[in-house]
């Protein structure tokens, strides 16, 4: 892409680029700092994740606002245009995806001096690894606007959606054997929901690489494996 | 862009729906001055109530473009156009075309505001003189009838004795439109209308264009891309006489498929 | 819209810094440049000085010689017989007055018109360029060859002087000037203006009658003023077409007709006290009347419609 005739225009957008890729570096972090957390009940770590969530919310404010005055000061057309909603787009996704890692962070600190189920734990952990995946891999996909690569997280989405059905069956059964379990279970049930929704956002983004790219948005719907709606256990399990 | 459509008659003639919707159609024009070819083979349609916007770099053949439509590039003898710009099927640079006739179904406003050195009323009631023997009350109904479509009567209906030069250049502008107007043509022309307009008075046109579209065909030049998105349907952009790419206003601005096209509406021609 | 790109790029702005081989912010201008500018300055204006030291006694003296001159009687008779007392000039006031106002009336037409053709239909084509070139000879061509052109086709054909001979070689001198500022004016007219009359399907005549003319209409009448100055001074050519007459010409403007002009230069050469007194007071008469003709016609050009 040949440069801007006003080459602050183009410092500009090479800004927000620079804020995305910083943005996305801290989220990815956070997000493996959060498993690595919760797979070791480390309350320390979790503290540390919980404390750089800030830092992570002003970048996205950041992003924000260069974006507004950079639409308000040069109207962006076509491709500038596009990168520059896709740059609110895509800082708004990983401000949550790091709230989501917050939050797992959040459930680590109240669950570090329980029971342990180190087995469905390590099925957590496992998932949060597909999900550190595919943020790492759509964050790429971002910074060379490739969408094929897009794409591609975008369908695998799937996959976690799947495990995270499993787990939510698993933990309702190990609920149902010892009531015990039921406090541990239950934030581990909401650790594996917030993993689960930070791979609906990197989707999100590859979405919206997709745009970026070509101009247009997905026409269909993402092919949906998260099950857990309509998962109930109607016969008990044996005893 | 479509070959074969605009043969087809145009008025009321349900066959095509596309082609009866082209109002002007461009086919294979090629525009010289002197020995310079300022435009080469263009083909594009202006379809019926619709805005066409027309963009480019400075001396792209935009402005040429719009002057063969009326052929007052006629005026200089030294230019010349060749192939055929069908008006409802009629070539217009047939040398048979009257073109007083021309000019009276296809206006023209221009770049500087041109009212002539008379009262606002007869600045209107010129151009239709021209053509019609009206009585005075038929006249002054047409008369407000324009200054009303160009959004000027409020301003004006206390002076319309008074020269038209005494107006400031947005309304100036506007009158130039209703007497345009007031000749009652199928298409209308604007070169630049608000280049030498301040922001409010510019607001005031692009408003008026829109409400114009009701009416009339409209293919506007402009430097200003933001106001080709914001009142066309349709944009085409030009470059060194050639017309690169062509399409709706709103696909062309988000998403040109001509890398010059791009360049251009993002500011990076070089 | 325009930040520095220092601000766009979000860092503090800074003053660019001076380069060290850069020159002083002041005291740049050398010394000499100032003194050549202060030169100029000072010959400018005592050139202008000069002029209108000379131009002004030149009027002084006019006003106060011709002011004697003035009474009732210079408006009421006729000039004098040699050897006589008193007198007015009442005969070449009002033959001054008819052969000018002949001569704008013959003239104002035909050079509107021709003014016209080169402006709108000429152009530069080459029949327009002779025309243009041949005119600009007429205007400058001097004014006694007028005279006796006229007096070959008319005086001598027609058997004697006569007023209809006056105003025609006045009309041939004004007419060059009518047309040239009536071209030049029409020229200044912006060429969209036509334009947006062919726009709205005017053909070019309706487009000069009714917009062209009018846009111009403050400058052509300029032009015709200045022409009705310029002859209403004219001597040459009516020494061989009016010549002069001592007393009231005949109705028909056969014969001789008195007139200012000529009138000034017989009487002025005369041995007579009240001949020379009649003649200083016609030159401030002629004078005053060319000054008025100037100012209106500079306050026409920039009057509420002129641009």
């Amino acid at each position: 892409m040949s440069s801007h005739i006003v080459t602050s225009y183009d410092q500009e957008l090479q800004n927000l680029r620079r804020s995305i890729s910083e943005m996305g570096g801290i989220a990815e972090k956070m997000v493996a700092d959060s498993g690595q957390a919760l797979l070791r009940r480390d309350a320390g770590l979790a503290q540390a994740v919980i404390a750089v969530d800030q830092r992570l919310d002003g970048l996205q404010r950041e992003i924000e606002e260069k974006a507004i005055l950079l639409i308000a000061r040069r109207q962006p057309m076509a491709i500038d245009l596009r990168e520059t909603i896709s740059a609110i787009r895509v800082s708004g996704d990983l401000e949550r995806i790091g709230d989501l890692a917050k939050n797992v962070a959040k459930r680590v600190v109240a669950i570090s001096d329980q029971v342990q189920l180190q087995k469905i734990v390590v099925g957590v952990e496992h998932m949060n690894e597909l999900v550190q995946e595919q943020l790492k891999d759509v964050l790429d996909a971002y910074a060379t606007q490739d969408t094929v690569a897009a794409l591609d997280v975008w369908a695998r989405d799937g996959a976690i959606d799947a495990l995270y059905t499993s787990l939510f069956r698993e933990l309702l059964t190990y609920m149902m054997e010892d009531p015990r379990n039921i406090t541990f279970c239950t934030h581990l049930l909401f650790c594996a929901k917030n993993v689960e929704r930070i791979g609906d956002h990197t989707t999100n983004i590859a979405e919206t690489i997709h745009y970026l790219a070509t101009g247009e948005t997905l026409p269909t719907e993402r092919p949906k494996n998260d099950r857990s709606s309509f998962a109930t256990l109607d016969t008990p399990p044996e005893a | 862009m479509s070959a074969t459509a605009t043969a087809v008659p145009v008025v009321g003639q349900s066959t095509a729906d596309e082609a009866a919707a082209i109002r002007l159609a461009v086919k294979d024009l090629n525009f010289y001055y002197g020995d310079f070819k300022g435009l080469k083979n263009i083909n594009l349609n202006f379809l019926d109530r619709q805005v066409t916007a027309l963009i480019g770099p400075s001396g792209c053949g935009k402005s040429t473009l719009l002057r063969t439509f009326n052929r007052i590039y006629s005026l200089y003898p030294e230019q010349r156009a060749e192939g055929e710009i069908l008006l409802d099927g009629r070539n217009i640079l047939d040398p048979s075309i009257d073109l007083n006739e021309l000019r009276a179904r296809v206006g023209m406003v221009f770049q500087k505001p041109t009212p002539f050195p008379m009262s606002i009323y007869d600045n209107i009631a010129f151009g239709i003189r021209l053509y019609e023997r009206l009585g005075k009350a038929d006249l002054d109904i047409r008369v407000e009838e324009a200054l009303r479509k160009a959004a000027l009567w409020d301003e004006v209906k206390d002076k319309l004795k008074q020269s038209g030069m005494g107006l400031s250049g947005g309304q100036q502008q506007r009158l130039c439109i209703a007497r345009t107007v007031a000749q009652r043509p199928e298409v209308i022309l604007f070169d630049e209308p608000t280049s030498a307009l301040d922001p409010i008075s510019t607001g005031r046109i692009e408003e008026l264009i829109e409400q114009l579209r009701t009416e009339f065909t409209i293919a506007i030049v402009t430097h200003n891309m933001q106001q080709a998105a914001r009142i066309s349907q349709f944009t085409a952009f030009m470059y060194l006489g050639e017309l690169v790419e062509f399409g709706p206003t709103n696909r062309l601005f988000m998403n040109p498929s001509k890398r010059q096209t791009q360049d251009y509406i993002t500011g990076r021609f070089g | 819209m325009n930040a520095s790109p220092a601000a766009v790029a979000g860092s503090t702005p800074t003053a660019p810094a001076r380069s060290p081989s850069s020159p002083p912010a002041w005291g740049r201008v050398r010394a000499g440049r100032r003194s050549a500018d202060k030169l100029l300055i000072v010959a400018c204006t005592g050139a202008t000085v000069l002029g209108a030291v000379v131009l002004g006694s030149i009027l002084l003296m006019l006003i106060i010689q011709g002011v004697q001159g003035f009474s009732p009687a210079l408006f009421t008779q006729v000039t004098p017989g040699p050897g006589s007392v008193g007198g007015g000039i009442a005969n070449a006031i009002l033959g001054s007055l008819v052969m000018t106002a002949l001569g704008i009336v013959v003239a104002t037409p035909v050079g509107v018109l021709a003014g016209t053709y080169l402006a709108e239909y000429g152009r530069t084509s080459h029949l327009a360029n002779l025309i243009r070139f041949l005119n600009d000879i007429l205007l400058s061509a001097p004014s006694i060859l007028i005279g006796l052109f006229v007096y070959t086709l008319m005086v001598r054909p027609m058997g004697g002087y006569s007023g209809w001979a006056g105003g025609v070689a006045l009309a041939i001198i004004a007419t060059p000037v009518i047309v040239r500022t009536t071209e030049d004016m029409l020229r200044l007219v912006p060429g969209t203006l036509r334009e947006a009359g062919a726009a709205l399907g005017a053909p070019l005549s309706i487009v000069i009658r009714s917009v062209t003319w009018r846009a111009a209409q403050s400058g052509i009448v300029t032009g015709v003023l200045l022409a009705l100055a310029r002859i209403a001074g004219e001597t040459a050519p009516l020494l061989f077409t009016a010549l002069n007459n001592n007393s009231w010409f005949s109705p028909d403007l056969m014969g001789g007709v008195a007139n200012l002009p000529v009138m000034i230069y017989q009487f002025a050469l005369s041995p007579y006290d009240n001949w020379r007194q009649l003649a200083w007071a016609g030159a401030l008469l002629i004078t005053v009347t060319i000054l008025g003709l100037s100012i209106v016609a500079r306050l026409v050009l920039s009057g509420p419609k002129g641009r």
